[in-house]
């Protein structure tokens, strides 16, 4: 993987919307190259023999039965959102539609 | 909203080749979520068919529902997919409010079914192959709605209220390749692929398949080429054209569009547009930006899905047969000629054919009865034949008592409108209502005898071996005995009086 410059950290900041601050990029972009680096060093040691893995746990096919279990009421999902309105979460008008 | 200049449909064809890609989403219809036990229903009261892990509270762990799997699997066989050995989850982070999570669990490098293709049979009978790249499984997202300024818009609004009943229903997504050569059959290619695929998913009973409520939604991408050239042109991509007669359109107006915006110099823009019925236009949604930096990666609280050639088998074992397939076998087993047998599907009555042969008629009364008779009434009444309510049963009784010259085609079409109306049996409304041919001899050749004698000439012709002219004696006997008498013995009965062999 490339290093890791400023421009990367800032795109990176924006997708993820956290504002930061031109200090905080500086120091972020420095000690995020310095993490990118000690994650290379794991590719040296594995060798070709070594399949690459997205999972530390040997385990496949775990299932659920689809068979209804517990819901909440209107009222408990809502218990923890700022705001509601008809029984629905209620949020700031956005845009920009995903 | 400004209007965006069209060339029409013809010239564009003229001056460009047309590139489709589709991608359908299909809602399954499981008991419950894709990643919870909550149940997945329509149309309940809001942010009730939620549970902790729906919301994406902090600690929940997801568990892949395995029916879901296993729908998963059957749509990717159906469209003649390859099964991956093994594939995974992975995150697809966006802010939006349709996902408490702020991301969405879907598939990215490592779909459940690949490599696929779907035969689409358009109207005139050619067969186009799509290609299939991929069906993917995925979870489905809240639902918004826009409140504030003008209603319904999301431009202007001043708040959303979300529902997260949906969020999690399991969803399949279907991606073509880019389908290239259609041509001016373009749109009439795209409503067409979109039900097959509708019907497919219906006939595997893995989804209730319902675009209304969207069970199956159709994001459609269109690009323009010059004719001959290789090099695709610029995309844009039209979403949740929710019906079959907006995918159609929605793909004729987008090469309408995309061929003026060629024409006058500019290039294309790559983006999202929205559809509106109303106005059959599309307008601009968003630019393809950054924004579309999804940063996927591997889902770390789901494991690997193996399917094991074993289980694959097992469930390619249930599939029904291909509605196209079937469709072939009917047509032969019943002997419709190509044109019957398409006004038999595009009047939505063949598994209606299909039961009242089953239940003892022959093809050619039960298309008899369906199209000449029930369509019809089905069409006035504004509902489909299907749900008209005349039973196999019914049509084979009316039948039975047609061929056994108890009653005639016009009082048994009668008859069927008293059982519409509840009024019974068949042979009870034929009891109640005095239906019957009238059968003994005595009155007909009384009334025979009154026809002979008031047109001589015609009795004269009939003697003479003219014998087409019978028609006119039948007919005064017929009125007589007010439509009750059976032609066939009346017309037996004249040439035995006039001494003719037939």
């Amino acid at each position: 993987m490339a290093a890791i410059n400023r421009d990367d950290v800032a795109h990176l900041a924006r997708l993820a919307h956290i504002e930061m601050s031109a200090e905080e990029l500086d120091r972020m972009a420095g000690e995020l190259a310095v993490i990118v680096d000690a994650v290379k060093s794991v590719s040296e040691a594995a060798g070709d023999d070594v399949p690459a893995t997205s999972h530390p746990i040997p385990l496949s096919n775990v299932f659920r039965e689809d068979v209804v279990g517990h819901t909440f009421t209107a009222e408990q999902a809502l218990s923890g959102a700022p705001d509601s309105d008809e029984n629905r979460f209620k949020v700031p008008a956005i845009l920009d539609e995903a | 909203m400004s209007t965006d200049a069209t060339l029409s449909f013809e010239e564009a064809m003229e001056k460009y080749d047309p590139v489709l890609g589709f991608e359908v989403h299909v809602e399954l219809n499981t008991q419950t979520k894709m990643f919870s036990s909550a149940p997945n229903v329509f149309g309940d009261e809001p942010n009730t068919n939620v549970n902790e892990v729906d919301l994406g509270m902090p600690g929940v762990l997801p568990v892949l529902n395995k029916t879901a799997v296993e729908s998963s699997i059957k749509i990717g066989l159906a469209l003649n997919c390859k099964i991956a050995e093994s594939c995974r989850f992975a995150r697809k982070n966006y802010f939006y409010p349709d996902t408490p999570k702020n991301f969405q669990t879907s598939q990215y490098d490592e779909p459940i079914a690949y490599d696929g293709y779907l035969d689409i049979e358009l109207s005139d009978g050619t067969v186009f192959r799509v290609e299939i790249e991929r069906a993917h499984m995925e979870e489905d997202a809240g639902k918004l709605t826009h409140l504030g300024g003008s209603a319904g818009r999301i431009q202007g609004a001043d708040y959303s209220l979300v529902d997260y009943n949906r969020a999690g229903v399991p969803l399949v997504e279907i991606v073509t390749k880019p389908i290239e050569g259609a041509g001016s059959r373009a749109p009439e290619l795209a409503k067409a692929y979109v039900a097959a695929v509708r019907e497919i998913v219906k006939n595997l009973g893995v989804s209730d398949a319902k675009m209304e409520r969207g069970n199956v939604r159709c994001d459609a991408n269109v690009s323009l080429r010059p004719h001959g050239r290789e090099r695709f042109g610029i995309r844009s991509e039209t979403k949740n054209v929710n019906s079959l007669r907006a995918v159609e359109h929605a793909v004729r107006y987008e090469i309408q569009r995309h061929a003026a915006v060629l024409d006058s110099g500019e290039p294309v823009i790559q983006e999202t547009r929205h559809w509106h019925e109303d106005t059959r236009t599309t307008t601009s949604g968003r630019a393809k930006s950054d924004a579309d930096d999804y940063r996927y990666f591997p889902e770390p609280d789901l494991v690997p899905v193996v399917a094991s050639r074993e289980w694959v088998e097992e469930l390619r074992a249930t599939l029904p047969e291909p509605p196209a397939a079937r469709r072939k076998r009917l047509q032969a087993d019943w002997g419709y000629s190509d044109l019957e047998f398409r006004d038999v599907v595009n009047a939505g009555v063949m598994d209606e054919i299909e039961e009242t042969i089953a239940a003892g008629a022959t093809a050619s009364v039960a298309r008899k009865w369906w199209m000449g008779e029930i369509v019809g009434r089905a069409k006035n009444a504004d509902v489909d034949p299907g749900q008209l309510g005349v039973e196999p049963a019914t049509i084979v009784e009316l039948n039975k008592m047609v061929e056994d010259g108890k009653i005639n085609n016009k009082m048994a079409s009668e008859v069927l409108d008293g059982v519409l109306a509840g009024e019974g049996t068949p042979a009870e409304i034929v009891e109640k209502r005095g239906l019957a041919v009238v059968s003994d001899d005595g009155p007909l050749l009384e009334a025979i005898d009154a026809a002979l004698a008031a047109q001589p000439d015609v009795a004269d012709k009939i003697r003479a071996g003219k014998l087409q002219a019978i028609g006119a004696i039948v007919g005064g006997v017929m009125k007589a005995t007010r439509g009750q008498a059976d032609a066939g013995r009346v017309k037996e009965l004249i040439l035995e009086k006039l001494g003719v062999n037939a």
